[in-house]
């Protein structure tokens, strides 16, 4: 992070990546000895770790029908959420595009959007679980909330970046403001909507695992309790049940891309190689 | 693209997409559709919480009001620095780890097919876990307290290092390479002359990305007992503190802002 030699002679070596090695070698010692951090303590926990992992296998399905509800339930919320978050989040981020809307109407819009950006979705869920009471409506309203922040966002600067003729074409033509919308900017960020709109409900699905940890409903609740059990092996099943919930999630999003960035066709989608996985950049937080 | 037509005499109707692709469209419009309907009919919502939910968010920050700023240097602010050594040494921890695992995704680096896959395995399996989820498992080896969030950080951020790291190192123009192999260079300097100075850009543009995710990240994790703001949050919440709770959370939204400054100001500095 500090350490980034000057540009010149190709083969000098410069003092400054040692100098920032050694300044991170002092943060790394000082930073281990403030937050209690030793080799012993590793190595008494590398014991346990043993021992923990011989207690996570083999993984207890036993108690599957709890284990489906919990996902059944995270199910709900992520898809509850993505609704609701993109539906807010479309006329949020139109307001807050600058090139459409005067500035006393992208400012507010923009204040609310970084607002729904800032916390992490698992602290917004504590808020609105102590708000509306324990159960899966505090889990939709914070990935919700979570959804507005991020689809709102994207979207406001996909908006930005398009191209005004076609705009300026068809308000020349006296269409009205909606036919403008539908016809000149919709167009343009159709798109890379699909795209962060697909992104979103994978990373709804991602949390709407976890807020339960927390008490707003889905699977996390069940696995905190499991764990807090020390119920290893039902943990252990469960997180099996997490992550393949997540990797159909991802199948779901690439499908859904395919078909209508890259124009695939149903057939198309079980063609090998048909389909280009999309790297992804941004991670979810 | 496609442009199939239905050419019946001159009434020639023009589609931009097959009947194929239309199909395909419409099962995806009838998924998520049929998805919506589902989850509103079977979610498990009780409709007076939820009609009174405005009033009780009212209700929740009249009680945070006003902020308790006196708790600030008692232990706010220890745990609040506490939760930025979390991230760092967590991220600095990932880029260590994170490095030979993406040396190994490289196919241009790593000409074994199923030594890449076996990395891609292990990248993939870093990223689905959640950050919560690795530090419930580390809390559970090591106990509860700041290594087992900066170890769950560490986890999560080298599927995030290692894929990125490793997509940088495939790209890279193999000219530099193919010369230092040439001039008999040992594999060491390859690496440190070949493909270093190419991915380094890269490389600290993700660095500093993940450190800035993991700066949010690191302020949940104490709600699981992994160190950090999370645990004053989470003890502060438990006793009903709530002047105390929102000054947890401005300070944790001070310090994301921070990260983002830094992250941003860095960036453009030295980048």
């Amino acid at each position: 992070m500090t350490s980034v030699p000057a540009a010149g002679d190709p083969f000098a070596r410069s003092w400054w990546p040692r100098v920032g090695l050694l300044a991170l070698a002092v943060y790394v010692v000082y930073a281990c000895a403030q937050m209690d951090i030793s080799a012993e303590r590793v190595e008494t926990g590398l014991e346990n770790a043993g021992h923990f992992f011989g207690r996570l296998f083999p993984p207890n399905f036993a108690r599957w029908e709890l284990l489906l509800k919990g996902l059944g339930e995270s199910l709900q919320i992520a898809v509850l959420a993505s609704t609701l978050g993109i539906a807010l989040a479309l006329p949020l981020g139109l307001m807050a595009a600058r090139n459409l809307m005067p500035a006393w109407v992208s400012w507010p819009a923009r204040a609310v959007v970084v607002v729904a950006r800032s916390l992490h979705p698992v602290i917004v869920a504590i808020l609105f679980v102590k708000a509306v009471g324990f159960g899966a409506l505090a889990g939709v309203l914070a990935l919700m909330v979570a959804s507005v922040g991020f689809i709102g966002k994207l979207f406001t600067e996909a908006i930005e970046e398009i191209s005004l003729k076609q705009v300026e074409a068809v308000r020349a033509t006296g269409a009205p403001f909606f036919s403008m919308l539908a016809y000149g900017v919709l167009p343009q960020v159709f798109s890379r909507f699909i795209g962060f709109a697909t992104y979103q409900l994978d990373s709804n699905l991602r949390n709407s695992t976890m807020v339960g940890i927390v008490g707003a409903g889905g699977i996390g609740g069940t696995l905190f309790a499991a764990f807090q059990r020390f119920d290893y092996d039902f943990v252990c099943a469960i997180l099996i049940a997490i992550i393949s919930l997540i990797m159909l999630g991802e199948l779901f999003a690439t499908g859904v891309r395919a078909i209508f960035i890259g124009n695939a066709t149903l057939a198309d989608l079980f063609r090998r190689g048909a389909v280009q996985r999309r790297d992804r950049l941004v991670e979810d937080e | 693209m496609t442009g199939a037509t239905a050419a019946a005499g001159s009434d020639r109707a023009w589609h931009r997409f097959t009947a194929a692709q239309r199909v395909a469209r419409f099962m995806v419009y009838l998924v998520i559709v049929a998805a919506i309907v589902t989850a509103v009919q079977t979610i498990e919502i009780i409709p007076e919480f939820l009609a009174d939910a405005p009033e009780q968010v009212a209700d929740l920050l009249g009680r945070m009001w006003p902020i308790d700023w006196a708790a600030y240097p008692v232990d706010v602010h220890s745990a609040l620095i506490e939760t930025i050594h979390i991230a760092s040494l967590g991220t600095l921890l990932a880029l260590v780890l994170a490095l030979p695992v993406g040396i190994l995704a490289a196919h241009n680096l790593v000409p074994s097919t199923p030594l890449n896959l076996l990395a891609k395995l292990v990248l993939v399996s870093s990223r689905s876990v959640n950050s919560l989820v690795w530090a419930l498992l580390f809390v559970g080896i090591f106990g509860p307290g700041a290594l087992a969030g900066t170890l769950a950080i560490a986890f999560r951020s080298i599927g995030f290092v290692g894929k990125l790291v490793g997509e940088a190192l495939e790209e890279a123009q193999p000219g530099p390479v193919e010369a230092l192999v040439a001039a008999g260079a040992p594999w060491r300097s390859i690496l440190a002359f070949g493909y270093w100075p190419q991915v380094k850009p890269a490389f600290w543009s993700i660095a500093l990305f993940r450190w800035d995710i993991n700066v949010r990240e690191s302020a949940v994790l104490g709600l699981v007992g992994a160190g950090g703001i999370g645990m004053a949050l989470d003890a502060a919440l438990n006793l009903f503190q709530w002047p105390k709770v929102a000054l947890i959370l401005a300070a944790i939204l001070a310090i994301v802002v921070v990260a983002e400054v830094v992250v941003t100001q860095v960036r453009k500095r030295v980048l």
